[in-house]
């Protein structure tokens, strides 16, 4: 999952760094990720996982690493796949 | 019980007995509202949002709302000083208390009252707030040297200390930035350009060449990013709007006297322009009911626990339309006003002149343009569903 997170960023993060290097953990605001572009990568993990943030989850911590992108996607899938 | 006044009681009185009668040449000259901003001084109201047990007057967002829409009635440059202060004053206090040179600072702030300016804007980066180009360049014994190429400063050459915002080092990406305050003596300003505006003349802000100094004790440990989204943002908005809610006010009461005076002229005939009225004093409303809705919703946000509520997308295009709405409003409802008072409004000498109101509310739109904002909502809407 990790590896597609890091594909949507490298392709719509626009990040100043290479995201392939940078941390789990790593800040991606820090990285140069602006709140236009963050958008951008929202929408392309709903595409690319077929899920939807819902508005509680429209914040910028939410998305401030690949770690966090990976804990609101494994959220949002476990509760569509939960009975 | 006190029986001493309430701060918005003592701006109110200052607004009427001093930001009032130099109102207009404030506006004639591009003159720096100094007899209000002294006043203000004067009554504590520099530190009107410290709280009482650190020596301020212990006001929340929506008492100082009210003092924003005061002043603004009597002379908007005042507001907009006034508000701009109170702005760098809420970053300190919701961000910076942690740090000890800013527990100092604000002891200083009840003390001596300085005025805090903002040098948000950057030459080539236009109104961004998020992107930077200068940057901080740190010497190893934790001092910094930043300079900054600003195209407007705010009563930059009246004020005593200066807020802005940097790229964190000579590496960092344009929107990783600190927020950094420099004090009187630490910085110089050189002049760049003029401030002969169409409106807004008092607030005097031409551009300024920024250089400073200080030590690394000042640099905000909160990134911008929270500070603008969580502080900057959400208060810049609210105030200016109540800044805008003000001059409509004092437009449509010159407006309503207008009216009045045609009517008792020939009583019992409504004059054709009470109908122009009755529109303008719709307008109002509106206006003033969207204006005070968003500001206890903002006030509920910020003394509630879950802060990242006001980093949140919903909140931004909230805290967005509201700026964009009050902007346009202010100008529909005081054209509506020049509209009704006809020549006598036109006129600069009469008692129901509305151009200086007129012009002052252009600026409104300009102020962070709302074609930026309007874009960003539109990125915005992408991804909200109001679920």
């Amino acid at each position: 999952m990790n590896d597609q997170i890091r594909q949507i960023l490298k392709d719509h993060g626009r990040l100043a760094v290479d995201v392939t290097v940078l941390a789990d953990d790593g800040d991606l605001y820090e990285a140069g990720m602006t709140s236009h572009a963050s958008v951008n990568v929202m929408l392309a993990l709903e595409g690319t996982f077929d899920i939807e943030f819902p508005d509680r989850m429209l914040r910028r911590g939410v998305f401030e690493s690949v770690a966090a992108i990976a804990a609101a996607l494994a959220e949002l899938t476990q509760k569509e796949s939960a009975p | 019980m006190s029986l001493d006044p309430s701060p918005l009681e003592v701006v109110t009185r200052i607004a009427r007995e001093v930001a009032g009668p130099h109102a207009d040449t404030t506006d004639r000259d591009a003159q720096f509202p100094r007899e209000t901003i002294d006043a203000l001084k004067k009554t504590r109201l520099m530190s009107a949002l410290v709280p009482r047990n650190l020596g301020g007057l212990g006001c929340g967002m929506i008492e100082l709302a009210g003092m924003c829409e005061a002043l603004g009635q009597q002379c908007a440059s005042s507001a907009m000083v006034f508000a701009m202060h109170q702005i760098q004053v809420a970053s300190i206090l919701r961000h910076a208390m942690g740090q000890p040179y800013y527990q100092k600072y604000v002891s200083d702030l009840v003390e001596m009252q300085p005025l805090i300016a903002s040098a948000t804007s950057e030459v080539g980066i236009g109104g961004e707030m998020r992107t930077s180009k200068c940057a901080v360049q740190q010497d190893g014994d934790g001092r910094f040297k930043l300079d900054k190429d600003c195209s407007t400063i705010s009563y930059g050459a009246q004020a005593d200390d200066i807020l802005f915002q940097a790229r964190r080092n000579p590496e960092a990406a344009p929107n990783d930035q600190i927020f950094v305050l420099v004090r009187n003596g630490e910085f110089t300003l050189t002049q760049k350009g003029t401030w002969d505006t169409l409106g807004m003349r008092g607030t005097c802000s031409p551009a300024f060449m920024l250089q400073s100094k200080g030590e690394r004790g000042q640099i905000f440990e909160t990134p911008f990013a929270d500070i603008a989204s969580e502080t900057q943002v959400p208060f810049s908005h609210i105030l200016w709007a109540n800044v805008w809610l003000g001059i409509a006010t004092a437009a449509v009461t010159r407006a309503r006297t207008f009216v009045r005076q045609q009517a008792r002229a020939k009583p019992g005939q409504t004059p054709p322009t009470a109908l122009r009225l009755a529109e303008a004093s719709n307008m109002l409303q509106t206006m003033r009911t969207n204006v005070h809705d968003v500001a206890a919703e903002c006030e509920r946000l910020m003394g509630g626990d879950d802060t990242a509520a006001l980093s949140s997308i919903a909140f931004a295009l909230k805290m967005n339309n509201l700026k964009v709405s009050s902007s346009q409003f202010v100008v529909q409802i005081v054209n509506h006003t020049l509209l009704i008072c006809g020549i006598m409004g036109y006129k600069n000498d009469s008692n129901v002149a509305v151009g200086r109101h007129l012009r002052d509310a252009h600026s409104a739109a300009l102020m962070v343009g709302n074609d930026r904002i309007l874009a960003a909502n539109a990125s915005m809407l992408l991804v909200l569903k109001d679920d």
